[in-house]
Order: structure tokens, then sequence, then C-alpha cells
């Protein structure tokens, strides 16, 4: 009965806390311009199936992909067993499930020791790839986000060890007790090494190695639920909705800006509108100097980011040397989203650009902006190429927010890499992408 | 050279099987020049209706947009539709894949919609039709020729296959290099890098790309973009290496050993 009501307060408690974490993270993504969600819906179910739940592209480098799929099988199996631990736990009963499936629960139980064993092994070669075989996009890490990937891993350790504590335990006293301690069959991993490491103990140890396991299970999981919102682990929930967001249209098509399209048509006399500009009206803000003008999508997009590094590894400008990295400018989206979000939550005054107003996403200014954590020189180093783009396991596009950036440099700033004043004044002029003195029907002069 | 323009065809009540858009790079640069010959004389070898727009063409706008300049590409794309829409194009064919990319995937939702074909597309179609012949044993057979896919006719476009079978009907001996097709190396001059210096790093990337293409042992490295061209010359440049190894786009290949 205390168990129980232990479980009730415990699960109770850390579910209500980490809904609330996930409910900030909503509200941080919602921080984002609104875009438009068009095109085919099954080419999305589709992106959702192959890609997330598939993991199509994670085996473009088979190696990891082999052992991610281990931890990630397991990991999905393991919340079977979950539905039992809730029950067991609310109910104060044990294994619920052992005499009312039949077969299926012995099926169930091996499928996930089995897959258990393949995540041990897979986390100990990522702990080792992370830190002793120092593969570069995961040991360029520093500081927190290294601390974050070691942590999930250990994690995930500890959930390991409790999940064969638990087992193991179990089938030692399922031939003292079978009253209590319903009939598994036989288990591919803890029929032996249940009896190899507990046999021999007092019942009352193994009661209570039982219940450290359970409690111990349980607890990882709580805790995980409530880690993963400051983790860059969120990946695991976000995949599915970010492969689904992904746009559709074609990588070559940047973002058509209808609104200046329109200006220029009525300029060129193309559409009714004369294309005054009506003086009064504050001129918009062009492209994106922060998260608040960038769109959900690309907020959504940082979130989702697990800082494997794949995108920054084929970044041409990166590879040579350059600082643009297009892991961090999805890491620095996300970190200057959750400063946004925290100091509009304050309500803070010194928050509001209009102190007559409340605080809000619309009447906001700290006096920083993105480009504090995204340097000019990172934005100018980039190709365009799409190699991120394409590196991306989980469809994030660290290119858009990029070019929105140099957007609001050109367009609102007037500012932007010197450099490419002749180019602008030479397409502006005459037409051409390099002012010339000859014209474009030389070379057909030549033989 | 035999060459129309699209207003001439207009003179004449006539219209072309397709337009070639030539680009800037291919109109003024003397390096992408000599690859618009090249290409207009395999299309008058065979035989196609072809115009251009001359003086009436203009920069799709790729660089400036790419820089950020939506207002000055709104402007230059505009003209350019409404001259395309005027002639009533509804195919084009070009020598640049930024052009390709810009003509195919953006002017469409500006109100311009075409049919667009890469030039080694292209090739590689009139080839397959037998609307053009290669000698047997040319200038390329046995020659080890490596392939640069260029970031917006391959990654972006997803082009990957009609530029290796053109090679492929040289008899050359294709090898590639350690990235290629979607993890294919950018030359570095994609989003306006072409008009600005590089930011600070420890190589420039057409070094790096020049070196791996090099390190494939192959005499020729083939290319199918006027930018590409350039800063993988300049990268064999560097290595002094223009002696031993040629950077030619497909069509200057094709022409080589084009049967007249």
């Amino acid at each position: 009965m205390i168990q129980q009501i232990l479980f009730l307060i415990i699960a109770g408690g850390a579910s209500f806390y980490a809904f609330r974490q996930f409910m900030a993270i909503r509200q941080t993504i919602l921080l984002g311009q609104d875009e438009e969600i068009s095109g085919d819906a099954a080419e999305r179910w589709r992106n959702v199936l192959l890609i997330a739940f598939g993991q199509k592209k994670m085996f473009k480098r088979w190696i990891p992909a082999v052992f991610h799929l281990f931890i990630y099988v397991a990991f999905l199996f393991t919340q079977i067993e979950l539905i039992e631990i809730f029950i067991d736990g609310a109910f104060g009963v044990h294994r619920f499930f052992a005499d009312k499936i039949g077969g299926l629960y012995n099926l169930i139980l091996n499928t996930i020791e089995v897959l258990s064993v393949l995540a041990f092994v897979a986390t100990f070669i990522f702990l080792a790839r992370r830190n002793l075989l120092k593969v570069p996009r995961l040991y360029s890490l520093n500081g927190w986000p290294k601390l974050d990937g070691n942590l999930i891993l250990i994690f995930e350790v500890v959930l390991l060890v409790a999940i064969f504590t638990m087992n193991g335990t179990d089938v030692v006293l399922q031939g003292i007790d079978p009253d209590h301690y319903p009939d598994t069959g036989t288990l591919a991993v803890s029929s032996w090494l249940g009896p190899a490491l507990f046999g021999g103990l007092g019942e009352g140890t193994l009661v209570v190695l039982e219940r450290v396991g359970w409690w111990l299970h349980l607890g990882m999981v709580l805790l995980f639920l409530n880690y993963l919102p400051k983790s860059k682990h969120l990946h695991i929930m976000l995949a599915f909705p970010n492969t689904f967001f992904s746009r559709l249209k074609p990588r070559g098509e940047m973002e058509n800006m209808p609104e200046i399209m329109n200006e220029v048509k009525g300029m060129m006399g193309l559409t009714e509108d004369t294309g005054e500009v009506n003086m009064e009206e504050e001129l918009p803000d062009f492209g994106a100097n922060d998260v608040t003008g960038l769109s959900w999508i690309d907020i959504l997009g940082a979130y989702t980011c697990t800082e494997c590094g794949r995108c920054t590894s084929e970044c041409p400008a990166n590879q040579t040397g350059k600082k643009l990295s297009p892991r961090k400018v999805m890491m620095d989206i996300r970190d200057r989203a959750e400063e946004v979000y925290t100091k509009i939550e304050s309500g803070k005054e010194e928050y509001a650009a209009n102190p007559e107003q409340p605080v809000s996403k619309d009447n906001f200014d700290d006096g920083k902006s993105l480009f504090d954590y995204i340097t000019r020189e990172e934005i100018h180093a980039c190709t365009t190429c799409n190699a991120c783009v394409e590196a991306c396991p989980v469809l994030i596009n660290p290119l858009e927010p990029i070019l929105k950036m140099r957007r609001y440099e050109i367009l609102t700033e007037s500012a932007g890499p010197g450099d490419w004043l002749p180019m602008f004044n030479a397409i502006e002029n005459s037409g051409a992408a390099w002012s010339m003195t000859i014209d474009r029907e030389e070379w057909t002069k030549a033989e | 050279m035999n060459v129309k323009t699209m207003a001439q065809y207009a003179a004449e009540g006539k219209e072309p099987e397709i337009l070639f858009w030539v680009g800037c790079a291919g109109s003024f640069d003397d390096r992408a020049q000599k690859v618009t010959r090249a290409f207009t004389e395999i299309l008058n070898a065979a035989g196609i209706e072809f115009a251009i727009l001359g003086n009436e063409e203009q920069c799709t706008g790729d660089p400036a947009r790419r820089a950020g300049n939506e207002f000055l590409f709104q402007m230059t794309a505009l003209q350019n539709i409404e001259t395309l829409n005027m002639y009533k194009v509804q195919k084009i064919v070009t020598a640049c894949p930024h052009c390709f990319n810009t003509l195919k995937n953006e002017y469409p939702a500006l109100g311009g919609n075409y049919d667009l074909v890469h030039h080694t597309q292209l090739l590689q179609e009139l080839i397959d039709d037998g609307r053009i012949k290669l000698t047997e044993g040319g200038t390329f057979k046995g020659k080890r020729i490596t392939y640069h896919d260029s970031c917006y006719l391959g990654r972006i476009n997803g082009v990957y296959e009609a530029p290796r079978a053109t090679l492929e009907s040289l008899d050359s001996q294709l090898v590639e290099m350690k990235r290629s097709k979607q993890n294919g190396l950018c030359c570095g001059a994609g989003g306006a890098q072409m008009w600005k210096e590089d930011e600070a790093g420890e190589k420039r990337i057409n070094i790096e790309r020049s070196e791996e293409a090099m390190a494939t042992g192959a005499s020729v490295i083939a290319v199918n973009c006027p930018f590409c061209l350039t800063m993988m010359s300049d990268g064999v440049k560097a290595k002094e290496k223009q002696d031993e190894v040629m950077v030619l786009d497909l069509s200057e290949l094709v022409v080589q050993n084009l049967v007249r």
C-alpha cells in the first residue's frame, strides 16, 4: 500500500513536471512565424515512416546506424514493458500480464531481453566513439553538449542494469515463491544470468533487490522524461513531427517573398498596384535577425537536433577551416529561443520594446539578437551547397535560417559583404552579374 | 556562328524548338564562352532549331537572391519572365546549373513556367537518339576522367546519371572521387561566393576539391557548370598541374569527338 501511494506521487509528480516542460517547449517553438503547411500529406507521412520510423537516412553511415538501431528498437519495445510497470505500480500487483496473455508474455519479455543486450553493447560502443575513439564530429563538442551526450548513454546503462536486476532476481524468486512470482517462462538472458548473479542469496535480499531493480527502472524512465526537455535527446520524440513538417518544395527553391514580389511588380507596372509605398507605415523587417523572425519549423528543427554533427562534417566551409558550422547554427537557434522564451515569461518590463505594453513575443527587445550567437562571418561562409540538408538524418534544414539572416542583413540593414556590391550594381544597371563592356551576343561573332 | 535570337525567329513568324539560355558566365567569361560555343556547335550539328535571347537575356538573379538581395532578384527575374512569356517560351536548355535551378524551381512562384533541361541531359539525349554521332576511339578513349558533380545540378536537382552516361559514351574510363553524387564536395563558388573573397579559414574549398579530383589520377576533370569550371581550373593551376590535368565542360569533351 505504501509502495502504491509512493508510486502515484512519484509517477504523477514527475509526469506533471515533464508535461509542463514540454508545454514550455511548445510555446518556445511557436515563437517562430507561422508557415503554411502545404503539399501532399501522403508524402509527409511517407517521410515520417521512412525517415523517422525507418531511419532511412541514418544508413548512409552504416556502422553508427546499426548500433543506433539496436538502441532505438530496444527503446520502442521497452515501452510495452512500461505499460505493465505502471499497472503494477498503481494497483499493487506483480507482473500483471504474466498469466493473462499466455505465450505472448514470454515472447515480449524475451524480445526485450535480447534487444536490451544489443542496446547494452551499442551504448558502450557509443561511449567509446565519443570518448576513446574520438570520432571528430562527436569529440569536438565541449561543455554541456559533451556532458549531455555522455549522460544519456550512462542513463541507458543504468536503465539496462535495472531491467536485468529486476528480471534476474524475479527468475530466482519464481523458484522460491511461485505464488507471488508468476512463471515468466524461460528468459533468454535472465534465466541464466539471474541464477548466476543472484542464486544463493536469501529470499529477503532477493525481494529487496527485485524492488530496487523495479524502482530504479521506473525512476530512470521518469528521470529521463524530465531530462529530455533540457537535452539534445529530444530527437526521440521530435524527429517524428520534424520529418512530417519538413518542407516539400524543391531543395533549390528559396522561399519566395510575395510582399517584395508584389512591390516590384507594382513598380514595373505589372499589376494594378502602383507600387507606391505608404511612407507613414513603418517598413517591415525582411529576413530574420532573431528567432521570432524565423519560421516555427526552423525552431522545431533546432529542438529536434541531436547534435550528431553529420551536417558540419559534410559542410565544405567547415571542412576547410571556416567558422561556419550548420550544427552550431541549429544549437544557437535553440539557445537563443530558450533565452527569448525565458525572458518573455519573466514578464520584466526591461524586456519590453514598448515599456507601456506588457512584454510579449511581439513586444520584445532585450538588446540582443541572433547575430550575437551566429556571427556574420559564419553566414557569409555558406555556399548554399545543401550538403548539410542532405546529411541530416531527421530532415532539419540549417540552410533556411542562414539565408533568412542574409536577407535581414541585406534588405533590412543594407549591410553585408562589400564584395557583393559590384555584383548587385551590375545586375541592377546592366542585367548581368558582372559589369561588362561587351554585349551578350559577342560570343556568337567569333568563328 | 550560326545562332539566331528569339527576336529573329519572331520576325520570321517562327518558333524554335528550344531556347538556349546562355547565362552571364556563358556570355561574358572567356573560358565559359568556349563552352557556349562548343555547345552551340553540337546543337547545330544535331540540326536543332534553337534560339538565344541575346541582349534581351538578363541575370536570372541566383547570386542576388542567395546573397539575400530579394529585391534585386525580383526585379531581374520578373523582367526575364516578361521576356520569356512574351516569346511564349516553353522549353529551355542551359549550360549553367544555377540558371537551371532558378528557372526551373524559382520562376514558377513568380509566374514563369518552363520545361527545363540542363545541357548535360540534352547531350545524353542527343547521343542516345543518334542525333549526334561520336567518333570511334576518339580523343578520350581509355583516358581516366573524373566527374565533378556541381551542387546545383547534383545534390539540389538530383541529376547524376546523364552526365556520367555521356562520359561513358566517349569510351573513357570514369573514375569517381571519394565524395561524389549526393556527397559531392562543393567547388566553393555557390551562394554568391563567386563574387566575394573567402571567409578566413585554413584552405580554399576549390583547392580541397581539386586535390581530391587530381588524387584520382585522372587527366581530365569533367564539369557541368561555369563556376565549377573556374574554381577547378584555378585549383589545378594553384598546384601547377595545368599541363597534366585538363578541366573541361562536358560539351567540350563531346564536341572534340563529334562526327561532322
